[in-house]
Order: structure tokens, then sequence, then C-alpha cells
């Protein structure tokens, strides 16, 4: 499952991504880990980007990329 | 000058304030520092350099650099690289700095910690300052200085810098005589180390001076993604890094995401012992989302903000517009009551002082633009307005961070222009500069206004189709704007699909301080820059408009322009701009419109002999030259400015690039004359072709 199939309030863990490095690298500074928890908080009036809590803060992100964050939801 | 050159000699201690974005570092800047800054650019690179000074404890001066926010010294945006290359002493323009300032975010410490673990491998001497305790309080969420203080080796100030508190003792920690580096880092699995050591002891032997930053420089080229040019990797080093990054493979690790997630993990753990409490609840933040982000609500918010905003730069702008108008008329008056009939008086009063006040007249205008700007990214909703934006924006292949620099494009497109820094990607950051001039701006409106009443004489339509009109520009415009970006990125600045990776901050009260802070230095810049490129500009248009004199003295202004250099141009533009409906006269209007769009409505005054003054939008001067126009005629009897006409020129003005500071601007954003020249040919052609079509178009329907 990837993080953009996720529902508004879902909860998750990031298990791993199929982005470029360079992408993948900026994904991971700002906290996408391998493991790292997160909460899905809304998708944009228009259906994306999608915003998501991680870390403790809200970051936001494209669908396209989100697609790309492979995730194991967490109940 | 020797300001400048006395306060380098005299500064003890040069200080870098580095933290992420939102984490209040500016604030503590203005707090440090309070006044004394001077704000410039990094040579080379149009990133703003924030530097300031204040006095030690001892009354030493220190220096002290507000480095550019970001989330990793791995930089991918010019503004991200220079906080980089400061930090290791790359810049020959800036001095590395002797202590490190790093600014945490109490209430975001993990993420905030990461950037410090990458900063901490620097091995430069620092002092945290961990912010907003405060807010991280009111959220029932204790971060522990002492705690943190012991894990990272370096002292640990607890500020919240918009209220002034720890300011003092922040001060009296980069007073000390000794500073130390941090004591612990995040260590890297045991085969990153190895490789790092590898790298590093090459690195050491070329650099001898940069011994201690070596691991640092050794890691960044390790994880360096797909050998991307960062840092010296020619050479020797290339080849070393490669055969790194096998040994880190082949021990099955991975060398770009393993040491994110060794300081990551090295993070969590700080956390987890500093941290006390905080568990999650909804913030009121949480709830100001759930309205401005909502899908109904939040576009009527959105818009609400916009509709306020322009009505202030359109409405409550009015009356300082008109106080400088009338400052700048009375300045004219006086220079032609005191000196001489002659040149001298006219290249003051026509060109100096009619071509400044043509400038400052926008000043009002720019400062509420820059007031709201401030307003809108200092509570945090400029984040919530690329979010909602950003899905429109990638349709025509931008994202949400072109929305702001476009909004600010319908106040004045140097600003705009200006604020495309942030955007990260070069491609996308041309192709926002490209089309940011398609916006409206207010020197569009004079001539606007003119046009449309000429189309439509008093009292035969409802003022409601003007105000459509109207309306129907600005949306040209932007239809024009999106036309151009979505066209360029399929063809000329193709590239993959920008990444979008938006922090949404927690709203906060703004702090007027910081807006009225930022409004007086983007002002300053403004008027500044602007101001000498019109100004020189106004003077050869005077001078083009002026010479060569007619023989006879007594000859009327609308005689003597005619015979101008200007009006020779004019003359002969006209088989050329005659297929669209234009006569010479308007000729000499789009000639002297190239300083300012406005000054078209003063040359039209000119040309036909309604006064000399050629500073633009002057009201009462308004239903004289609307007369005057009606009057225009075509050699064989037929009017020159019919409603068809007007049309077709208002939209040559929607779209042509008629503005010099706008120009010099992109050639310096852009860094060659190579994108301002192209941008200049391609709104001007397509400004004619649009006209072009409009009017022969027209004709054809038979209007």
């Amino acid at each position: 499952m990837t993080l953009a199939e996720m529902p508004i309030a879902a909860r998750g863990r990031v298990s791993g991504m199929t982005l470029p490095a360079g992408t993948h690298q900026r994904l991971m500074e700002m906290g996408l880990t391998r493991g790292a928890s997160f909460q899905v908080v809304r998708y944009a009036p228009m259906g994306d980007p999608i915003e998501i809590k991680v870390r403790g803060y809200h970051l936001s992100l494209r669908k396209c990329e989100a697609a790309g964050i492979l995730v194991e939801t967490v109940l | 000058m020797t300001a400048e050159l006395n306060f380098a000699a005299t500064a003890t201690l040069q200080v870098a304030l580095a933290g992420n974005p939102n984490c209040g570092k500016t604030t503590l800047f203005n707090a440090l520092t309070g006044l004394r800054q001077k704000v410039g650019n990094y040579p080379g690179v149009t990133v703003e350099k924030k530097a300031g000074k204040f006095f030690g404890s001892h009354g030493q001066l220190i220096e002290v650099l507000d480095l550019p926010g970001t989330y990793s010294l791995h930089g991918r945006s010019p503004d991200e690289a220079i906080a980089c290359e400061v930090l290791l002493g790359e810049r020959a323009d800036t001095p590395r700095p002797d202590v490190v300032v790093a600014v945490l975010d109490a209430t975001n410490l993990e993420r905030n910690l990461y950037l410090l673990a990458q900063i901490a491998e620097l091995r430069l001497p620092m002092v945290v300052a961990l912010n907003m305790v405060d807010v991280a309080e009111a959220r029932s969420m204790r971060v522990d200085p002492a705690v943190l203080q012991s894990a990272l080796g370096v002292p640990v100030i607890a500020t919240v810098a918009s209220e002034k508190r720890g300011i003092i003792e922040l001060k009296q920690a980069l007073s000390r005589a000794v500073q130390v580096a941090p004591e612990h880092v995040a260590r890297m699995p045991d085969a990153i180390e190895a490789a790092v050591k590898n790298i590093s002891s090459v690195l050491m032997s070329e650099h001898p001076e940069r011994r201690s930053s070596a691991r640092a420089e050794a890691l960044m080229l390790l994880a360096q993604p797909d050998g991307s040019p960062r840092l010296h990797a020619a050479g020797a080093i290339k080849t070393i890094v490669a055969a790194a990054q096998v040994s880190v493979k082949v021990a099955g690790l991975d060398p770009v995401s393993d040491p994110v997630e060794a300081r990551y993990a090295w993070a969590a753990e700080i956390v987890e012992r500093s941290v006390h409490g905080g568990g999650y609840s909804v913030t009121i933040s949480d709830r100001l989302d759930a309205v401005l982000t909502h899908r109904v609500w939040g576009w009527v918010a959105f818009l609400a903000v916009l509709g306020l905003m322009f009505f202030c730069i359109f409405t409550v702008a009015q009356y300082p517009m008109d106080w400088i108008n009338a400052f700048v008329d009375w300045l004219g008056g006086r220079v032609a009551a005191i000196m001489p009939a002659g040149e001298l008086q006219s290249l003051l009063k026509d060109g100096v002082i009619a071509g400044a006040g043509s400038v400052l007249v926008f000043l009002p205008q720019i400062l509420i633009l820059f007031f709201f700007i401030g307003l809108l990214e200092d509570t945090g909703y400029m984040a919530r307005a690329a979010f909602i934006m950003d899905r429109l924006m990638s349709r025509v292949g931008l994202h949400g961070k072109s929305f702001i620099p476009l909004l600010s494009s319908f106040a004045c497109a140097i600003p705009g222009i200006m604020a495309t820094r942030t955007i990260e990607n070069r491609k996308d950051r041309l192709a926002t500069i490209f089309i940011a001039p398609f916006m409206s701006c207010p020197a569009r409106l004079p001539v606007y206004a003119l046009l449309i009443a000429l189309c439509f004489p008093r009292g035969m339509v409802p003022a409601w189709e003007k105000a459509a009109l109207m309306v129907g520009m600005y949306v040209a415009g932007m239809l024009a704007a999106f036309g151009t970006a979505w066209l360029f990125k399929r063809t000329l600045l193709r590239g993959e699909t920008p990444m979008l990776l938006l922090e949404l901050p927690p709203y906060h009260a703004p702090k007027l301080r910081s807006v009225a802070v930022q409004m007086w230095h983007r002002s300053r810049i403004f008027v500044y820059r602007v101001g000498t490129v019109i100004l020189a500009l106004s003077i050869v248009i005077w001078a083009l408009a002026r010479y060569p004199r007619p023989s006879d003295p007594r000859a009327p202004a609308s005689v003597a322009i005619s015979q101008s250099f200007a009006g020779q141009l004019g003359h002969a533009m006209e088989p050329a701009i005659k297929p669209l409906g234009f006569d010479w006269r308007i000729g000499i209007g789009l000639v002297t419109s190239f300083a300012a769009r406005e000054v078209f409505v003063g040359t039209m005054a000119i040309v036909h002999n309604i006064g000399d003054d050629s500073s633009g939008d002057n009201d009462k001067n308004m239903g004289a030259i609307q007369g005057a126009l009606r009057g225009d005629r075509w050699p064989d009897g037929r009017p020159v400015f019919t409603p068809l006409v007007c049309v077709g020129l208002m939209v040559f003005y929607v779209l042509a690039l008629q503005c010099v500071s706008t120009v010099a601007v992109v050639r310096r954003e852009t860094g060659g004359w190579f994108w301002p020249a192209f941008q200049f040919v391609y709104m001007t052609g397509l400004a004619y072709v649009a006209s072009l079509v409009i009017y022969q178009g027209g004709r054809l329907l038979g209007w």
C-alpha cells in the first residue's frame, strides 16, 4: 500500500520508497525515514496535495510522490 | 564605505544563525541586533544576505549573519546551498563563522535536531537557542534544556525570541572566551564510518586547513545521490567517493538513506530523554486549518483574503498616492516658478521630478502589498495558500510556491520576480519569472481607465460593464501567463514535474515588528533599484521627446513632439502598427511607455497639446485627454480611437513587456541578458499578434 491510497485520519508507518535517490533523500530528511509513523490529516480542497502529520509537524506533499512511499497501516 | 571597513576590522566574533524555516530564526536575529542590520545580496547569486551586529556582555562587537532557513545541509535551492557554503567556509565573500547559533523550535524538536546533527558534524563551536519554549509550554510540553545541554555538550539557552526572553543569556553565552563544538554527533553504522574515514583522510591531505570539517564533507560526498557537483568532487576524490559508495553497498547499507536514519535515530533518542508531556491534542492551529483549508470555507477565506488585499491596494493606497502626485506637481510648479524657462528647467521638471514621481507614486501600493505578504508569511497562512493553490498550479506544470510571486506581481512584477527566490528548481523559477509580468500591475490601470472611458462614452453603458472589461483585462493577462507556462513547461523548460514539500507551520499571531522591518528593507530595495533605472530612463525619454527642438520656438508642444526623435520614431513605426489600427500618436505613446506604462497617458496629453505634464495619471487632465483622443482622425477622416482599437490597445498593454525596470530585474535574477531579451521579444510579439487578431478579426466581423 502507498501513502497516496490512505484515507483521512488513517495512521501508518513508512516501510520503503520507490522514488529517485534525490527525492528519496529529501523526503527522508523531512522525517519520512523507514519506520517513521505518521497520520493523514487531510487532502487539499482539490484533492491534491496531501497533508500528513509526521514527527510532530505538518507536511504537505503531492500524491505523485506519496504514491512512491510504501506504507503499512497502523490501527 | 568607511563605516563598513571599520565594522569588519573591529568585529571580534563572527556568529551565524542557522536553523529550519519557521523556527523563529529571523525573530531571534531581530531581537539580537535591533535595527543594526544591513540587507544585501551574496555576490553572484540572488540570495538575500542579512547581517547585523550587537555588543557582547564585555563590550566586544559581534557580527551576526542570519543564514537562510534550511531543513538540511544537502541544499537544493540557492538559499539552502548558501547556508551550507557559509558554514563550510567556502564563500570568498563571507568569512567562515567562529560560532554557530543553532536555533531549535522547541515544539518541533526532532526534525530541528536533524539539521543540528548535520551542523554538529562540521565541528564548529556551537551555542543552541531553544526557541519558542512558550508555545511548547502552552501545549503542556516541557523541553529540558539541561538534558539537551548534557546530550549535546554545548550551551543550550531557552529563548522566546518574540518576547526577547533569553536574549541576554544568549548574548552572555556568545561572549564567553571559549566556545566549544558539540561533543556528541550521530554515530554512523561501521561500514559508513569506515568509508567516511577513507574519504576524509584524502580531503585532509588536500585541504589541511579544513581538517575539522573533513568528516562532514566526506559524509556529504558519500551521500550525494547521483554524483551531483557538490563540493570539490573532482579528480582523485571522485574515484575514492565512488569506491567508498561501493564498499558501503557491499556491506548491505545505503550511502544515501542510512546516514539520514542514523541522525534521526540520534535525534529521536535525545527527544525521548529531554521532552516531557505534550501528547497529541487538537491545537488551535488544527481548528483553524479545519476551516481555512476546508473544501468550501477554504476557498471563501482565500478569496476574502485576496479581496481585502486588493481592496487596500486599489482604494486605501489612493490617498497617499494622491498626496504624492500633488507633491510632485507642487515641486514641478516650484521649479518652474524659480528657474527660468529653458532646457535645464525642462530637464528637472519634466525629466527628473516627473520621472521620479512616476516611481514614487506606486510606493503606497507596494508598501501595502509588502505589508500583506509579510503578514501572511508571518502568520503561516502563505503556506496554506500554496497548499490550496497547488493543484491548479500543477495543471500548468508549476507548483504552489509559484503562486506567491504571481500574486505579488499584481502589485508590481519587480517584488514578484524577487520573490521567486524560494523556488528550488531553476526551470520552475525561470518559468515563474517569465510569466510574472503578464499579471496586470497598477501601472497599467491609468491606461485601462483612459481607454475604457474612451470605449464607452459617458452614460451609455452601465458601470458594471466597464468593470467587467477591466476584470477581463486581468483575466486576459492570467490566461496568457498560464498558457505560456503550460507551453514552456512542455518545450523550452521541460523537466520532471517539480516536487512539492511544504511544511504547514502552526499559525501564530503576527509580529508587527518583524513585518515592519521586512517592509522597510524590501521597499528600500525597491525604491533604490527601480528609482535609479526609471530615473535614468525618464531622462532619456524626456530627451527623445524634446529634441531636436522645432526651429520656431513658439511652435505648440504637439508640433514639437511630432518633430522630436520620439515623434519621428512614432511616424517610422506607423506602417508596422497600422494593421493594429494604431496611428503614429499611439506609436509615440508605445515608445515612451517603455519607461513605465502609465507614461502613455501623459504622452497622449503632450501629443495633443494638453498641458505638459508627463507624470501620467493626472485626474484633472483625464477629461481633456479623452476629449482630444475622441477627436483624433485618420487622414481619411475615420476616427482613430474606435472601441475596437481601444480594446486592441488595452490587450497590447496587458501583454507587452513595456517596463524597463522589469527587464533590469529579470537580468539580475537570471544572471544574463538571454532571458530578459527573450521575454521582451516573446511578450511584445504576443501583444502585437493579439492586437492584430483583435483588430483585423473585428474588422472582418464588421465592427
